[in-house]
């Protein structure tokens, strides 16, 4: 039976990844889950220097899931080559370093200092809703995005996976301009503009106001776009939002996702990426499948 | 020691309007430290997040939490029943450096739903053999957990409406009963705590404080709790310390309140 996946030439011993900013470096989650079983860690974005992200209150409970307004703080991609990657290398998995930006510069930059090390790919983070200046404006507009996608791809040495924000008309747009822009493979979705107040004090609950929605509740709609996107594009898709468990996993894969990522609920069970990858495993025993291939993009 | 288990509730008692004692056989008790946490995730598949809870006491087999049912999520904990369990991850945090006050006197200031954490520490200072009193701040004339402290170390009150001990604040409680020390182990709401960081700087005490913010992993992965600090933080490498990690104890100068 086989459970890896090749995602731009690079293969993944199972298709479950962790989603960025939900597993940090991987060292706050080792002591609890052996990252020997990922198929790939995904780093929290990275940018060319620290950022001290959002004010506080900058995560919210809601129904189903939970609002984040993190503001991709980071300690910059120095500190990132020096402490993480070599923290990450000690284990027999993936490292895809997510990297955002207020400008195009900024990633090259970052990109070009990543260059240099042995990371495995890069996942572009064109698409977090909670940073002022950019990202998101990479994400909304497919021409914008696509000549981003250029400018990244030409200076990255390494395959190059963009990250599509949910928060638009026409996700199968956004898909092709990605794909036009060069990029090897697509992750999808980040999370859902959402907003929370709190009636009793008649202010929003976060500081930002507004903040990402995810968690099992957005599981159906990232589903939708996995499957609109998948259909759109040769290039791999990886499939998230919302996944707790291995059915939800495989839901992914049917739908045309090659790999998926596991974020909110890793804080929910740190073994949930471990359990996600059991449980696949055990599907393809019971149907006798096998390669996991058999099964992306099944249900059309 | 950081772990998911399940834990067996062998209490679960109202010790005064919304206020509950739970006790957890786990484990994870053997690790506990005063001032550090743990999270108990609520049941209900729509609470997904874990609830950070401080630890009142600990033994080698049990965890004593005493703590608000005040949302949702910690009133679906408050229904549970001895012999139920629950989901918990722990221990979290970084809590009272008993070594720090080494043949110093500490004063124990606990405010509201802050008091529970004081009471390990007051334990674990008597066995270091370091000299202590508490100072408990409550709202009114229900003081929970009064008579635990008075079982361990000299215990003061204030509360706010005055119906027991000093009216006022711990604060206030200090200073009419003439209080000295060398350095404040506290936790309460966040008022108290910049009062009691103005006043160990008035008055040359070191000044221990224990955080509390809206958290999501508890780990250190998500940064969703951090606090705004003079320096740049080691880990974070910007003007910024997670609670839940490096936290939610520190010295008062460090974090920027």
């Amino acid at each position: 039976m086989n459970l890896s996946v090749n995602i731009a030439g690079v293969t993944l011993k199972n298709p479950v990844v962790t989603a960025s900013g939900t597993f940090g470096s991987g060292f706050e989650y080792s002591e609890m889950t052996d990252l020997n079983k990922l198929g790939a860690v995904v780093t929290k974005g990275v940018a060319n220097v620290p950022w001290e992200g959002n004010p506080t209150p900058r995560v919210a409970e809601v129904y189903g899931g939970m609002l984040n307004a993190i503001g991709l703080e980071n300690p910059g991609v120095d500190v990132f080559i020096e402490r993480d990657i070599p923290f990450l290398r000690k284990f027999d998995t993936r490292i895809i370093a997510n990297v955002c930006g207020h400008s195009v510069e900024e990633y090259i930059e970052t990109i070009e200092k990543l260059n240099e090390t042995d990371v495995d790919m890069f996942e572009m983070n064109f698409s977090c809703p909670n940073v002022k200046q950019g990202a998101i404006a990479f994400g909304q507009d497919p021409h914008v995005l696509e000549a981003t996608a250029k400018a990244v791809k030409a200076a990255s040495k390494k395959p190059v996976i963009i990250k599509l924000s949910p928060n638009v008309t026409s996700i199968k747009d956004m898909a092709l301009a990605a794909e036009a822009g060069g990029a090897d493979a697509i992750s999808l979705i980040n999370t859902l503009i959402g907003m929370k107040i709190d009636i009793n004090k008649r202010k929003f609950v976060l500081a930002n106001k507004t903040g990402g929605f995810s968690g099992p509740a957005v599981k159906p709609v990232a589903v939708r776009m996995v499957y609109e996107a998948s259909h759109a594009v040769k290039i791999p898709v990886i499939g998230m939002g919302g996944i707790s468990d291995a059915d939800d996993a495989i839901e992914f894969i049917l739908a045309g996702a090659t790999a998926v990522a596991v974020g909110t609920m890793n804080f929910i069970d740190p073994q949930t990426t471990a359990k996600v990858a059991a449980g696949i495993e055990a599907y393809m025993k019971k149907y006798n499948v096998e390669d996991i291939k058999e099964l992306v993009g099944a249900v059309s | 020691m950081k772990k998911k288990v399940s834990a067996v509730i062998t209490e679960q008692t109202e010790l005064a309007p919304h206020i509950y004692s739970l006790r957890l056989k786990t484990e994870l008790a053997a690790y506990a430290c005063p001032g550090q946490f743990i999270g108990i995730y609520p049941r209900d598949g729509s609470r997904l997040l874990m609830r950070p809870i401080s630890i009142c006491d600990a033994d080698n087999e049990e965890l004593r939490m005493v703590y608000r049912a005040g949302g949702k999520g910690t009133i679906e904990i408050s229904s549970y029943k001895e012999g139920d369990t629950l989901d918990i991850l722990g221990v979290l945090g970084n809590g009272y450096d008993i070594n720090a006050v080494s043949g110093k006197k500490v004063l124990l200031l606990g405010g509201g739903i802050g008091i529970p954490p004081m009471l390990y520490a007051a334990k674990k200072l008597k066995s270091a053999g370091i000299d202590c009193n508490a100072v408990l701040g409550y709202a009114d004339g229900n003081t929970f957990l009064k008579d635990d402290f008075e079982s361990v170390c000299p215990t003061f009150v204030a509360s706010m409406d005055g119906s027991v001990g000093t009216k006022g604040t711990v604060i206030d409680a200090i200073n009419a009963e003439d209080l000295k020390g060398d350095a404040f182990f506290s936790c309460g709401p966040m008022p108290m705590l910049k009062a009691v960081k103005a006043y160990a700087a008035e008055h040359s005490m070191k000044a221990y404080i224990s955080l509390e913010e809206r958290m999501a992993c508890g780990v250190g992965a998500c940064l969703g709790c951090v606090v705004k600090t003079n320096e740049t933080d080691g880990h974070t490498h910007v003007k910024n310390t997670r609670i839940c990690t490096e936290g939610p104890v520190f010295e008062a100068e460090v974090v920027d309140i």
